[in-house]
Parts: C-alpha cells; structure tokens; sequence
C-alpha cells in the first residue's frame, strides 16, 4: 500500500464513525521501491491529495520534517518539490501492519501490501 | 505508443488460483477490446486516477496500465481477498503498478474519493441469481451472482457514480441482456450521466455488452 492509497482511506463507514480519517499507520513492514518520476502526472496527482494527510502519514512512518507542511506555490515547476512528493506518494510502501480508525481505534490489516478494508455487517 | 491493449501474461495462476478467483472469461475479454477500442479518448481524457471495482485475476486494470503506463494512478478494489491477492501478483507479473485495496465497492474510500476519478471500469457480477446466491462465504459465487435480474450489486454503485467522479469522469460497466440495458441508461439518467453500447458480442449463452457513460454537460 502505497501512501498515496493510504490518502483516500477511510473508517468512515462504520458505525458511529463521524470523519474516520486520516487512518493512523502502524507499519511492521515498509517497502521502499523506485517508480519512474513523472513530473506531469504528480502535479495532476497533487491537485487530488490530500497533503496534511499525507505529511501525516509521513510522519507515522517516522519521516519527520521531511516534507513542507503546505503545497508550495508554483509546484508545477518546482522539481525537488515534485521529487518529494512522488518519493512519498509512489514509492514508499507499507507491505505489512495496521490502519488505525482515528476515532474507534478500529484496525484494519495490511497484509504483503493490500489493505483488507472489509467491515463486519454489524459495524457498518 | 501503441493504442493496442496486451493480454497480460497470466501463466502465475493455476486451477486452485481459479477455485477462489473469477477465471477471465469472455467478458473480461469484451471489456479489455472495448477500453483497446478506447485507448485514443481515454488518452485525451488525461486520467489520473483510473479505478477498477472487482479486479479478480486483475487481467483488465493490468492491460489498460500496461498500455497507459505512468501518467496515471491505478487502484483495483475487490470484495474477494484471494482476488485482491492474485492481482497484485498480475500486476508484478507483469511489471505494471496497481494499487489494491480489498473491500466492498466504494465504502472505506469515501468521501475521499469524491470527484477524483477520472476514469472507472467495472465488470460486475451480472448473472441473475436468487438472492441468497450472494453469498459471503462464498468468494468465487461474489464474482458472478448478481441477484434479482443480475442487477444487485451494480444497483448499489450506481447512485455512487456522481458522487465519485471527476467532472470529465467516464464509466465503462459490462452488462449481459437480462441486466435490461435500458432500465440501466434510464436509473444512469436519472442522475443525469448518458451511455451508450460500445461494444456487444454473443458468448454461448449470454449477450454481452460494455456500456460507456459520462456526465451530461449542461
């Protein structure tokens, strides 16, 4: 699961759930693998991300610090920005651990990179 | 690059693969010549995030990235673990990046999801079942039975698809006859997106048919 995927989950499904996310990351098993850099698709792609979550999730995986708070201006041209965020949305991955529902502390499982994001019928 | 969609190599996958997971049929085939004859549009659709619901062996999403290659985002979602498994090994198989998540339809990718896909392949499971067909615990029976005119399952995506899509957003979903292809344009319409048959081919029994749909522009 790269955090780009981890960026559009949610717990928001279940029962008494009021935002669910972001999903809180307890990684056992982080993969960091190279995916080709393609500057034009990552501009398209952060206009789509949700960036405090990402930095969140960041920061999860211990990577302090390592990306801007914000969106900077003018990102499109901004090549080391661009490289950073498609370092963090494309090529970290967490093979194995748990997402944490911020509010009921609910976990769903990564197993060898695919997060089982099944609820029972009774928490939905 | 050429506008043509390989088949991707599924020589990973065995019999006891296919005793959990829908083996690529005929309608697999279909949707795969259907997005091949769609390449040109798609690519000038430009999309970012590509999604496909109930991905089983993944054969499609695995073409159609294959072919896109990295300008785009690609997430597979199935309700079946084994299937969720065995695309991710379709995918390595066959060097393309997919993203799978395992859950049913949307649900955990909301609201987040919302107007961000651009573009969404759905092959449903289509075949009129009774009810109790759909069965949980049966991961190879979530794959085909549909319920009540096979149409249980897409009847739940449906109201989704406004929500979900981007605003150039277009929806490819695969039908056979008895789903009542103009029942379906006409629930489609109601939340004003059109569609239209792009592709139709007899198999044995069934008469299959991809359906392309997009927002009315007002």
């Amino acid at each position: 699961m790269k955090l780009l995927t981890h960026n559009i989950l949610t717990s928001k499904c279940l029962k008494g759930v009021t935002v669910g996310y972001p999903l809180g990351i307890v990684a056992k098993e982080v993969k960091v693998n190279e995916v080709d850099f393609n500057p034009e698709f990552i501009s398209r792609m952060i206009q789509k991300v949700d960036w405090p979550a990402l930095c969140k999730a960041a920061e999860n995986l211990g990577h302090t610090d390592e990306l801007p708070q914000t969106v900077v201006d003018d990102y499109e041209n901004n090549e080391e920005f661009l490289k950073k965020a498609h370092h963090f949305l494309m090529e970290i991955e967490v093979m194995n651990g748990d997402l944490i529902c911020p509010e009921t502390g609910r976990k769903f499982p990564v197993t060898d990179g695919i997060p089982n994001m099944l609820a029972n019928e009774d928490e939905v | 690059m050429m506008d043509k969609i390989e088949t991707p190599d599924l020589s990973h996958l065995n019999s006891t693969d296919y005793e959990n997971v829908y083996e690529p049929a005929e309608d697999s085939f279909l949707m795969l010549d259907a997005l091949e004859s769609e390449i040109p549009f798609i690519k000038s659709l430009k999309p970012t995030i590509c999604l496909e619901i109930g991905s089983g062996s993944g054969i499609v999403l695995t073409g159609l990235a294959k072919c896109l290659g990295s300008c785009c985002a690609y997430f597979s979602i199935d309700i079946n673990p084994h299937a969720a498994q065995v695309t991710r090994k379709t995918a390595c198989k066959n060097s393309v990046c997919l993203e799978v998540v395992n859950c049913d339809l949307v649900g955990p990718l909301l609201p987040q999801i919302q107007n961000k896909v651009d573009m969404l392949v759905f092959n449903p499971p289509y075949v009129p079942t009774d009810e109790n067909e759909i069965d949980p615990l049966s991961p190879i029976a979530l794959s085909w039975a549909g319920g009540f005119r096979g149409r249980t399952v897409m009847d739940r995506l449906f109201p989704l698809i406004p929500q979900i899509m981007s605003p150039s957003g277009v929806f490819y979903l695969l039908i056979v006859k008895e789903n009542d292809e103009e029942d379906i344009l006409n629930v489609m319409k109601s939340f004003s997106w059109r569609g239209s048959v792009i592709i139709e081919r007899k198999a044995g029994r069934e008469f299959l048919k991809v359906l392309k749909f997009e927002r009315v522009k007002v």
